[in-house]
């Protein structure tokens, strides 16, 4: 009985300091971020530049924790809404940005918390802005440029060269397909995909920045002859997209570019990395969609991909801070470029990859792209409306000023100026 | 205890488990839904008591009254079409069946199969069959000489939705089937022997005898298929995605309502308002549809007395 009472009483105190032990332990340990993301691929580049992080900042560690893209957004809001958020957001750009900022769910961030972010250029800084209030939401993570790849060793193989103006490139179309070759790997299944290849079609033909700058503005909408007369432009590539194009997928599109079965590939610079990766005997480059006469600039439409943002309510708003402005140091800029090949807004950055470096040079001439950067802030989106519209109108079921009619009379619930 | 209370403990000890399950994951989400349907949003935060006006914009804003049009009139087509091709063709088979052919057995158990996949591996493997590239289906009709017929049946909108239900109809062929074969093998033999002995031909037996007890299965097939194709999802999300395209060809109130609700990733944003107005239509739509049509077919079974 004794023994017992004995071994009863030591059964106790040592649960005691148990209970004590973590306690003090606690104390010294680190501090952890999380951090929700949708990009599954980059995951290892990330875990690599969070490593950087960690060495110079001991008492924090960061978990990227990347969720399949088409499930990230219903995932993130219900974890915010619900008040469990990660402490660090990869998030959208512009409108998407909005949805998240407007509520009230990220911390604002301005030039005295994050004193780095006044480099940045004012139109990577404008997809990090809520409309709402004007204030800054998030540390830019990569500016994104849309453009023809084309496989070097396809034109080589027909003595073909890049195109400087638009008919010589339908004659180089249409010398690939008489030699039976695939010209450009589009298709129409995916609606996103159609609204990149007006991208980057319509911006040399409605006259790019001023245009942008007129619709948004008001002063017209996009029943406006220049822009549907644009859009009808794409109606000349489709003798050349894969047969039964309007089946083709993203997935088979860049399969066909990766496997040389297609000499071109319309699409953003997000590419270049996985193409690299992919295939490592590709040789390719890129071009702008070229301008309708010779010796003039083409344009170029591109954006700001996203944002690193902060969750309002963080316990740990201090180390988050840390971590933000380190997402905003040309190192990490450096680091980001280097190792997914994309093109960081960070002032400063020197970029190596000579494909990315053709994408820079054709900046020079970049006019925002459309209906992401100017009509994406409400729904129906410009996104949702033209999408759908251009797949009618590439089956051939739409014309060219029913898409823009349909746009107008979409985005007119919530533009004024379309009324 | 008394044995009545006794009793009353065992059902709640029984029933319990499934209703709470039910009440939390069933009945407390669409309460949710009807109280969201009723509030302004500003992204993703709540906003005021908003009265009726989510439902007003959804009937009165375009797109949206198109939308949900075009999503109710494709849910129809969809019942329609599996109606007549998935169950016509079950009652076929069923009744092929029923007769004992040589491999009865194998053909019941091969008829049932695709139902035991998973739909998002059938979505996938149709999806790349029908693939115009790389897909068998163009590439059989050309080898067999049919090259006009082959055609991007996925990303044509003429041929997208009616292309989506074969699909299906090929996964659930084996449920209306089986249904059917267990409602023909439970028709009395006695029945059908008088029948003939009075001089019945093959047709008439089925049509005054058969059909008539086959009753009950059909209203249980036709409930479960309206309630299929009017709460259909997951083949076209997986096979579609969430745009419901072709030019919303093949879009549907399931699609219209997640695509509103929770945003389109990289075209699209949430509009948690509009979502849930959609979801509330389409649960009422449900119930009173379901009930009115189990009523009214409950009317015409014959018991077997």
């Amino acid at each position: 009985m004794y023994v017992r009472r004995r071994l009863l009483a030591l059964v106790v105190v040592v649960a005691f300091i148990a209970t004590l032990y973590p306690a003090t332990v606690r104390a010294q340990e680190p501090v952890k971020l999380t951090f929700w993301s949708w990009r599954t691929e980059d995951k290892w580049a990330y875990d690599r530049m969070i490593r950087v992080f960690q060495t110079r900042n001991p008492g924090i560690k960061v978990e990227f924790i990347p969720f399949r893209q088409v499930e990230y957004n219903t995932i993130l809001s219900s974890g915010l809404t619900a008040g469990k958020g990660p402490d660090i957001i990869h998030l959208r750009a512009y409108g998407g940005l909005e949805t998240f900022a407007a509520p009230g769910f990220l911390a604002p961030l301005d030039f005295d918390k994050v004193p780095e972010l006044r480099r940045f250029s004012l139109q990577t800084i404008a997809g990090a802005r809520s409309r709402k209030d004007g204030k800054i939401y998030g540390v830019p993570f990569a500016t994104q440029t849309l453009v023809i790849y084309y496989n070097k060793k396809i034109f080589a193989q027909h003595n073909l060269s890049i195109p400087k103006t638009w008919d010589e490139w339908l004659s180089t179309m249409k010398t690939l397909k008489d030699k039976g070759v695939t010209p450009i790997a589009n298709g129409g299944k995916e609606g996103w995909t159609l609204e990149i290849l007006s991208g980057v079609i319509a911006p040399n033909f409605y006259g790019g920045s001023t245009f942008y700058e007129a619709v948004t503005r008001g002063q017209t909408n996009f029943r406006d002859p220049t822009y549907t007369g644009a859009l009808a432009k794409m109606l000349e590539l489709r003798p050349y997209m894969p047969q039964g194009f309007m089946g083709v997928d993203y997935a088979t599109m860049q399969q066909l570019f990766l496997n040389e079965q297609a000499a071109m590939f319309i699409g953003g610079s997000w590419e270049i990395g996985f193409f690299k990766a992919q295939n490592k005997n590709l040789d390719f480059g890129v071009f702008a969609s070229p301008a309708v006469r010779a010796g003039d600039v083409p344009w170029v439409s591109s954006f700001a991909d996203g944002n690193y943002g902060i969750n309002a309510k963080t316990p740990h708003m201090d180390a988050a801070l840390k971590f933000i402005r380190f997402t905003a140091t040309q190192e990490f800029g450096q680091m980001f470029t280097d190792l997914l090949a994309q093109a960081s807004p960070v002032p400063g950055v020197v970029i190596k990859d000579p494909v990315l470096q053709q994408v820079q040079a054709m900046n020079r001439k970049a006019t925002p792209y459309i209906m992401l950067v100017g009509f994406r802030w409400q729904a129906p989106t410009g996104s949702t409306l033209l999408q759908s519209a251009l797949q009618g109108m590439l089956a051939g079921g739409m014309t060219p000023a029913q898409v823009g009619d349909e746009i107008t009379r979409g985005l007119s619930a919530w533009v004024e100026a379309f009324r | 205890m008394s044995l009545r209370t006794s009793r009353r403990l065992w059902l709640v000890f029984f029933l319990g488990p499934a209703l709470l399950l039910f009440a939390t994951f069933m009945t407390y989400p669409i309460f949710s839904a009807l109280a969201y349907s009723l509030y302004a949003w500003e992204g993703i935060g709540q906003r005021g008591f908003a009265g009726l006006a989510n439902f007003v914009r959804l009937f009165t804003t375009f797109p949206y009254p198109r939308l949900l049009a075009n999503a109710f009139s494709d849910n129809v087509v969809v019942f329609i079409l599996t109606m007549v091709i998935q169950n016509g063709t079950g009652l076929v088979l069923a009744l092929l069946l029923s007769r004992g052919p040589w491999g009865a057995r194998v053909y019941r158990i091969i008829f049932f199969l695709p139902v035991t996949l998973s739909l998002v591996i059938v979505g996938f493997l149709w999806a790349l069959f029908l693939n115009p590239v790389f897909g068998v289906v163009n590439k059989a009709l050309t080898l067999a000489g049919l090259t006009g017929l082959a055609r991007p049946w996925l990303g044509d909108p003429g041929t997208a939705l009616v292309t989506l239900t074969l699909i299906n109809a090929w996964r659930w062929l084996g449920f209306p089937t089986l249904v059917f074969l267990a409602g023909i093998n439970a028709v009395p033999d006695e029945y059908l022997e008088a029948a003939r002995i009075d001089g019945a031909d093959e047709w008439h037996v089925m049509r005054t005898i058969i059909f008539p007890l086959l009753a009950p299965a059909v209203t249980i097939i036709v409930i479960l298929t309206f309630i299929g194709s009017f709460n259909w999802f997951e083949l076209p999300y997986v096979v579609q995605g969430v745009s419901g395209g072709p030019n919303r060809a093949t879009d549907v109130l399931g699609l219209l309502f997640y695509r509103t609700a929770f945003g389109e990733v990289d075209t699209g944003l949430q509009d948690i308002g509009i979502g849930s107005a959609i979801a509330v239509l389409m649960f009422l739509v449900l119930v009173t549809v379901s009930t009115v049509g189990a009523v009214f077919l409950r009317r015409r079974e014959v018991e077997v007395g």
